[in-house]
């Protein structure tokens, strides 16, 4: 479980993040979203320690990250993975040594022990022939695989993803999203990822913090953001009258009644919705 | 960023690893450019120096001597490391510029690696080793080049030239050059490396960071000269 609290954190004159408290459980994706400039990334990068926050802590399994020294904190790292938004592979590195890096700074294993492991989690999120292949050859949906492969590697406690279906096509997005759910769920992973992607949200958000102009707007899970009366919160999330006639068609699923006068012929059929939302 | 080079490295091995490939690359990297810098150098200064010493009351073996001593003490230390600021500062700087705007040293980090000591303390030690190597083997193949230079021209014999070179030697101007070599080769890779590791923003950043540590290390690698033979001759 990560714990933040009132976490604020200023550049210059700008507030980027405001008295923001969340609690994200373990074994669950807990997703942090709101519009670009929102403060998600920077959120983020404050719970992990790339950024030092003005105040605030945050507490990995119930210990102060934000209080512990560079050989304390170090610890908790060899806990965490992270996939960045680029992905941030090292371009020197083929696909098998990216992945086998973190094995060989920490863990005493053999070559094969470590090829083992690096052939398991290659496996595991669906890369296979790619060991020699070097970043430069992948696509972006590949890069982003080999991005949670070295994440997972070392079997950490909290995942981090910023922003995993950014350049994605919607169809190798969603691969993206199934395999941090289903990897979350497999390893009793705590998962946080920043995203503004709304199918990302509906598949994913066991836990949602919804983040405006740096502040904590609203919270709750995938199924009562459909519910939401923020008006903040639905002007992000139903942006698009696509994303509108879905959100009453999921209303009618789930409750029989359009919360509106609409007329139902002229939504889109339900047959056109994407599988589990809008 | 010194102070935060300084801790217990994660794994020793991969640490030897590292410095080893940075060995190599600012090594066998440089190498080339090097002899050829030093071929033409040392070449350049016996063509000039014969045509400076127009007295018949001078031997020629002077000629020898001086292109001795210059290459010794300022060719070989000072326009080598200016060329090497060039050639492995703008290395450096754009290497962890591009690692830092692609996130990759934030991935290190996350990883629980201290990156200065990981990806600066590497290089740098890696410079003081390698670069004096190298101003060493400039001086060689610059003195071999005058020597070329004189016999091909027929300003001096070889063997003149070789009776010039051990004539009035002072062994100390060696300790000398390699004085400079250590200083230039801190500079070298500690001012890049710290542009480096500290751009922010994207491509057009980086470009300006490699220039601006390139600029700064061959303005301080000057100054640094002076200062040394102020101080040292």
């Amino acid at each position: 479980m990560i714990e933040v609290k009132h976490i604020k954190k200023r550049f210059e004159d700008t507030i980027v993040i405001d008295d923001v408290s969340s609690v994200m459980k373990a074994g669950q994706c807990n997703l942090i979203i709101g519009t670009s400039g929102s403060g998600k990334t920077v959120l983020m990068k404050c719970i992990v320690g790339l950024i030092e926050p003005d105040s605030g802590e945050v507490l990995f399994g119930g210990e102060s990250f934000t209080k512990m020294n560079r050989f304390e904190r170090t610890e908790i790292r060899k806990q965490i993975g992270m996939l960045f938004q680029g992905s941030a592979l090292f371009d020197s590195l083929t696909v098998e040594e990216n992945v086998m890096f973190p094995l060989n700074m920490f863990t005493t294993w053999n070559y094969k022990q470590k090829m083992e492991r690096v052939n398991e989690v290659l496996d595991r999120v669906n890369l296979k022939d790619t060991n020699k292949k070097f970043p430069s050859e992948l696509s972006g949906g590949m890069k982003k695989r080999v991005g949670i492969a070295r994440a997972i590697v070392l079997n950490p406690k909290y995942l981090f993803c910023d922003e995993p279906n950014s350049g994605l096509d919607p169809q190798t997005a969603l691969v993206i999203d199934q395999l941090i759910k289903e990897i979350t769920l497999e390893f009793n992973i705590t998962t946080v990822v920043n995203t503004h992607d709304m199918n990302s949200v509906m598949e994913i958000g066991n836990y949602i913090l919804y983040l405006y102009q740096g502040k904590k707007e609203w919270e709750g899970n995938n199924k009562e953001i459909i519910f939401s009366k923020n008006k903040l919160l639905n002007e992000f999330i139903f942006a698009s009258e696509f994303l509108k006639d879905a959100k009453e068609m999921r209303m009618l699923e789930e409750t029989g009644k359009i919360p509106n006068d609409r007329n139902i012929d002229d939504m889109i059929g339900p047959t056109n919705l994407p599988k589990g939302g809008a | 960023m010194i102070k935060g080079m300084f801790s217990k490295p994660e794994n020793a091995k991969m640490y030897w690893k590292e410095f080893i490939h940075q060995c190599s690359e600012i090594g066998i990297g440089s190498l080339g450019i090097v002899v050829i810098i030093s071929v033409f150098m040392g070449a350049v200064s016996t063509v000039q120096t014969a045509y400076q010493l127009v007295s018949p009351f001078i031997p020629l073996s002077v000629i020898a001597q001086v292109v001795r001593d210059t290459v010794i003490l300022e060719f070989a230390p000072t326009l080598v490391c200016i060329v090497l600021a060039g050639v492995v500062g703008s290395k450096i700087a754009s290497e962890l510029g591009n690692m830092r705007v692609s996130e990759q040293i934030d991935a290190l980090e996350i990883m629980g690696i201290n990156t200065k000591t990981y990806l600066v303390l590497p290089k740098i030690i890696a410079a003081l080793v390698v670069i004096p190597m190298l101003v060493i083997i400039a001086g060689v193949v610059g003195i071999w080049g005058g020597r070329l230079a004189g016999s091909m021209t027929g300003i001096l014999s070889v063997s003149i030239f070789d009776q010039g070179l051990l004539e009035a030697f002072l062994p100390y101007n060696v300790i000398f050059a390699l004085y400079k070599a250590y200083t230039f080769a801190f500079i070298i890779s500690s001012v890049p490396a710290y542009f480096g590791y500290y751009v922010k923003g994207g491509a057009l950043e980086i470009g300006r960071a490699s220039t601006k540590a390139v600029v700064i290390s061959c303005i301080l690698i000057l100054f640094a000269d002076y200062i040394l033979a102020a101080l040292l001759l």
